[in-house]
């Protein structure tokens, strides 16, 4: 059986959780066996970088373009992707991995208009929704209520 | 932007607005529009979205959503060369 792979895609790393956030989310999928591969804006993957020197958590990091030709050109895709939320830009591209790839989908959604955001989303994926801006805390309980780490097999 | 629309020094009709309002914009307000896949790539950005999207046509220009992460999304209108020929033979 093939590995699984999950793409966590980051956006504009503006509210602080994102980055906590993702390498916390690429620590837990490892724990299921899951390779992550996490792509961002230069920012946001040097927020990752800098924060993970040995890279003890990171693996693959990459560009939003070019995972998104790859994908497009039907180079590879993910067994699960998961969109990082805070603004109408993270719903725009949210709602073009629902389109492209065959992915899971689950769409994280924080900052102080998460639930807003939340309503907007109007195609097929999980909502993790929490108001959270600088605490991680609200919105890693809710992303570990809808992950359910301790289960033996993701969903 | 995107370095090759840099050099194509676009005019930003709308800025920081939502994917939906430059959908509504195109729509509304250029004659010739052609709806387009997210992901669809034209120079050397992605149209990114929900769909429906459009890229309209005038002329010899192209106008379309341009999203960026952090600034939300832009109307930019650019000469379109052999990006208005490859809009119009999809069907």
């Amino acid at each position: 059986m093939s590995e699984r792979t999950a793409l966590l895609l980051l956006g504009c790393p503006q509210v602080p959780v994102q980055t906590s956030m993702a390498l916390y989310l690429v620590h837990m999928l490892r724990q299921q066996g899951i390779r992550s591969v996490v792509a961002g804006t230069p920012a946001a993957r040097r927020l990752l970088e800098v924060a993970d020197p040995g890279r003890h958590y990171l693996g693959e990091v990459v560009g939003l373009d070019g995972v998104i030709d790859e994908i497009t050109g039907k180079v590879r895709d993910f067994d699960l992707c998961f969109v990082f939320i805070h603004n109408d830009s993270g719903i725009a591209y949210a709602g073009t991995m629902a389109y492209i790839s065959r992915a899971r989908l689950y769409a994280l959604l924080y900052g102080e208009a998460a639930e807003d955001l939340a309503g907007e989303i109007e195609f097929p994926c999980e909502v993790v929704a929490a108001r959270a801006v600088h605490s991680p805390m609200p919105l890693k309980r809710r992303l570990d209520e809808v992950m359910q780490w301790a289960a033996a097999s993701m969903r | 932007m995107g370095g090759c629309i840099d050099a194509l020094k676009p005019e930003i009709i709308l800025a920081r607005s939502s994917f939906r309002e430059a959908r509504e914009y195109i729509k509304k307000n250029i004659r010739e529009y052609h709806e387009v896949e997210p992901g669809y790539r034209i120079f050397d950005v992605h149209i990114i979205g929900v769909p429906p999207l459009y890229i309209g046509v005038e002329g010899e220009h192209v106008i379309f959503p341009y999203t960026k992460p952090c600034h939300g999304t832009f109307v930019v209108k650019i000469p379109g060369g052999a990006e208005i020929a490859r809009l119009r033979e999809r069907k």
